[in-house]
């Protein structure tokens, strides 16, 4: 398949950001993160199956898929309301296979820890990582161990590799989204990432807020189960949130996506923690929602077996797959508007006033 | 249909009947980039009738902080031994020698803050190490900074500093008018900034410019309602000071905030990008804080203003021209890689047109309308739409 490049890297004359070095915002999962694959990554390693840049590779196993994925951890805080860095690893992995429509068969763990971090610290992400582990159903079966000096890194970061096994006769990709499709929310978006930013910003602040950090892949077992080959597409709505997923998804599949804002399911203290910041749910990450696009006339039993897990009881249909073949991604607002929605630039920055 | 929403559809309602009573633009100055965002976020410009416009107005913090300051912040970064604290957007704006994003990367110390406060506490954490908080933002911000200004000096701290870009709105809005720099029928007030300095600092603008002025709050429901009335204001020119935001805003604002701002800040001339220097439109420490004015404290002096040749954000900031009458706009100029403040700021009139409107001017799904290309004048860069002209 063709990369998908972002209009603004195409423009001509325009400085790189950051002049020749890497800033903040090239992590920050929006366009400087696409800037930095499209521009520097697949010039050098790009192949068909890196440059589909889904959540995980297809390898063939002597006739059967083997889904990988991996993930790098550096969340700062490393505790945060609802979670820490060892749950959100476990996570993060575990929905990478099982949006990809495969049933994780093991895990493995990179640990790379600051010297002076205390044991009772490491003790806490490792118990944090086994019960991730047996909510999933899924076990830590390798992995490897290093120790920086003092101030190389904020206590540790986590690296975790997943393999899992492709279910048979499921094929997801953005190439399988038609116009008609409906596009499925599992809950309220937002949560994960303003939690995470109210106890690094604001520890004073004490808010109902708890990160969303789940293993998904009981709940897209339930929807696969229910609705199997009506589902065209799945991904995390992690960095870059709901829209980033949303617009990747209008300029992969070629068609215009509208999202209906009345439908998407926002907390109150959600809405106005994100107004206090100046920002906009829709843009702020996510560690237990999949966005899900399946057919019409498969919407409403996607979405009763959905309903059905702990995970996915406030589902929500949020939008719908347009026939217009423009790749934009439109949100019809909740006074009756309508404006573009475009993928966040990276770093996400508080207002001021 | 729910509360909120039949309300908002009856002030829609009035808004429209209220545009269409006159055959002329209505054109209306949102005054803050917080309304500019909340409008373009809530699609509200594809629900507005032709006849009204929107400009956006000199409120926002980053887009207004003139270039000269930019590249202070800059140097002062760069220097050894220093920790500069600032307000998250500030960080991306460019200077002549690259923003503070980028001497970060370079290796200098700059931190967000999301509280002056924190600057403070870094400085109380690290005494070895001067800590220069760069404090921008208007009569919003500044009693925050007012009060870290008390707490460094209750602590006694010596490596704690405020280098103050800070503004007062009602100057800038009557430099604008006195200037005939703007024509415009009406001014949607900012209603964060009028929770503290109160309804009646707003009286100059309607007495003395017949003005029609509606301060209003920022979720859909209060913009519109605000919109509205303000839109009935100016339509049957009647120069009223209507404050649409009474849960928030008294005719004197917040005391307490007002007498620490007094305290601590005296009005001095400022500069602005896109307006010159206006009288008493700044914020300068007054005597028993001047030690901890970083201007004095590292011997600076402002360098001159050199702005980006072509870029036009001091006269988007203006009402004077939309961000895509601008030759760098999209082009050169994006969120990504900004050449000026406009663009950078989430509040930035670039970036919400960026943002937002974009690429409906390119495409326009069916049944859509476009957003934005009907406040395009015919002559980019030329002041258009005179009162009662079409």
């Amino acid at each position: 398949m063709t990369v998908p490049v972002h209009e603004s890297t195409g423009v001509l004359g325009a400085e790189r950001p950051g002049s020749g070095r890497i800033v903040l915002a090239h992590g920050g999962g929006g366009q400087l993160t696409d800037d930095l694959l499209m521009g520097t990554l697949l010039p050098r390693l790009g192949n068909a199956r890196l440059n589909a840049l889904l959540d995980a590779a297809m390898l063939d196993a002597d006739g059967r898929r083997l889904a990988l994925t991996l993930d790098g951890y550096v969340v700062k805080p490393w505790r945060f309301p609802g979670g820490d860095i060892g749950r959100l690893a476990v996570c993060g992995t575990i929905n990478d296979l099982a949006v990809s429509g495969a049933r994780p068969l093991g895990m493995a763990l990179g640990l790379i820890l600051e010297e002076g971090l205390e044991e009772a610290a490491l003790e806490t992400v490792l118990d944090s990582v086994a019960a991730a582990g047996r909510e999933a159903g899924v076990e830590v079966v390798g992995g490897d161990t290093k120790v920086v000096e003092h101030r190389n890194g904020d206590g540790l970061y986590i690296t975790t590799a997943g393999v899992g096994l492709a279910r048979p006769g499921i094929e997801l990709s953005p190439q399988r989204v038609q116009p008609g499709d409906a596009i499925l929310i599992n809950g309220f978006i937002g949560d994960h990432g303003l939690a995470v930013m109210l106890a690094r910003q604001m520890p004073q602040v004490q808010s109902v807020l708890r990160s969303d950090a789940a293993p998904l892949n009981g709940l897209i077992d339930a929807l696969l189960d229910a609705v199997g080959g009506a589902v065209a597409f799945m991904r995390d709505a992690t960095r870059g949130g709901l829209a980033g997923v949303a617009v990747d998804l209008a300029l992969r599949s070629g068609w215009h996506i509208t999202l209906e804002e009345e439908a998407i399911p926002v907390r109150g203290e959600a809405q106005h923690a994100a107004d206090m910041l100046g920002l906009d749910p829709l843009e702020i990450a996510n560690e237990g929602k999949i966005v899900a696009v399946v057919r019409a006339e498969a919407a409403e039993a996607a979405l009763q077996a959905m309903r059905s897990h702990p995970l996915g009881r406030d589902a929500a249909r949020i939008g719908t797959v347009g026939e217009v073949a423009d790749g934009i991604c439109e949100l019809h607002t909740s006074i009756g508007g309508r404006r573009v929605v475009q993928k966040p630039y990276g770093e996400q920055l508080p207002r001021i006033c | 249909m729910n509360p909120r929403l039949s309300d908002i559809a009856h002030w829609l309602e009035r808004l429209k009947a209220a545009a269409a009573a006159v055959d002329r633009p209505v054109r209306l100055m949102e005054v803050c980039g917080t309304h500019t965002m909340s409008a373009f976020r809530c699609g509200l410009h594809s629900l507005l009738p032709r006849n009204v416009l929107l400009l956006s107005g000199p409120g926002c913090p980053v887009c207004v902080t003139a270039q000269g300051e930019i590249d202070l912040m800059v140097e002062l970064a760069q220097r050894p031994g220093l920790t500069l604290c600032t307000y998250g957007d500030m960080v991306r704006v460019p200077g002549q020698r690259g923003s503070l994003e980028r001497a970060r990367g370079e290796g200098a110390d700059v931190r967000v803050v999301y509280s002056s406060l924190d600057a403070v506490a870094l400085a109380a954490a690290q005494p070895q190490r001067q800590v220069v908080f760069a404090a921008v933002g208007f009569e919003t911000t500044a009693p925050a900074t007012a009060a870290a200004l008390d707490r460094a000096r209750r602590l006694n701290l010596d490596n704690f500093s405020v280098l103050s870009s800070h503004k007062r709105i009602v100057p800038a809005m009557l430099a604008l008018l006195a200037g005939g720099r703007v024509n415009v029928d009406g001014f949607l007030c900012p209603g964060h900034v009028s929770v503290i300095i109160g309804a009646r600092a707003y009286e100059p603008v309607v007495r003395d410019h017949a003005m029609p002025c509606v301060i209003g709050g920022f979720e859909e429901a209060h913009l519109i309602a605000a919109l509205a009335r303000l839109v009935e204001l100016a339509a049957f020119e009647d120069p009223a000071l209507v404050n649409q935001y009474p849960q928030a805003v008294t005719p004197e604002g917040n005391a307490h905030a007002r007498a620490l701002l007094e305290r601590v800040f005296e009005p001095a001339e400022a500069r602005w990008r896109g307006l010159g220097v206006i009288a008493d439109s700044g914020l300068v420490l007054r005597g028993g804080y001047r030690a901890f004015d970083a201007m004095r404290r590292f011997g600076l002096s402002r360098p001159d203003d050199r702005e980006v040749p072509g870029c036009v954000c001091g006269q988007v900031i203006t009402g004077r021209v939309t961000p895509v009458q601008c030759p760098h706009f999209g082009r050169a100029c994006t969120p990504i890689s900004p050449l000026g403040p406009c663009m950078v700021s989430s509040e930035g009139t670039c970036q919400a047109w960026f943002k937002y409107g974009r690429q409906h001017r390119r495409h326009e799904p069916a049944g859509g309308r476009r957003i934005g290309t009907r406040r395009e004048p015919k002559t980019a860069g030329t002041v258009s739409g005179q009162r009662g002209q079409r």
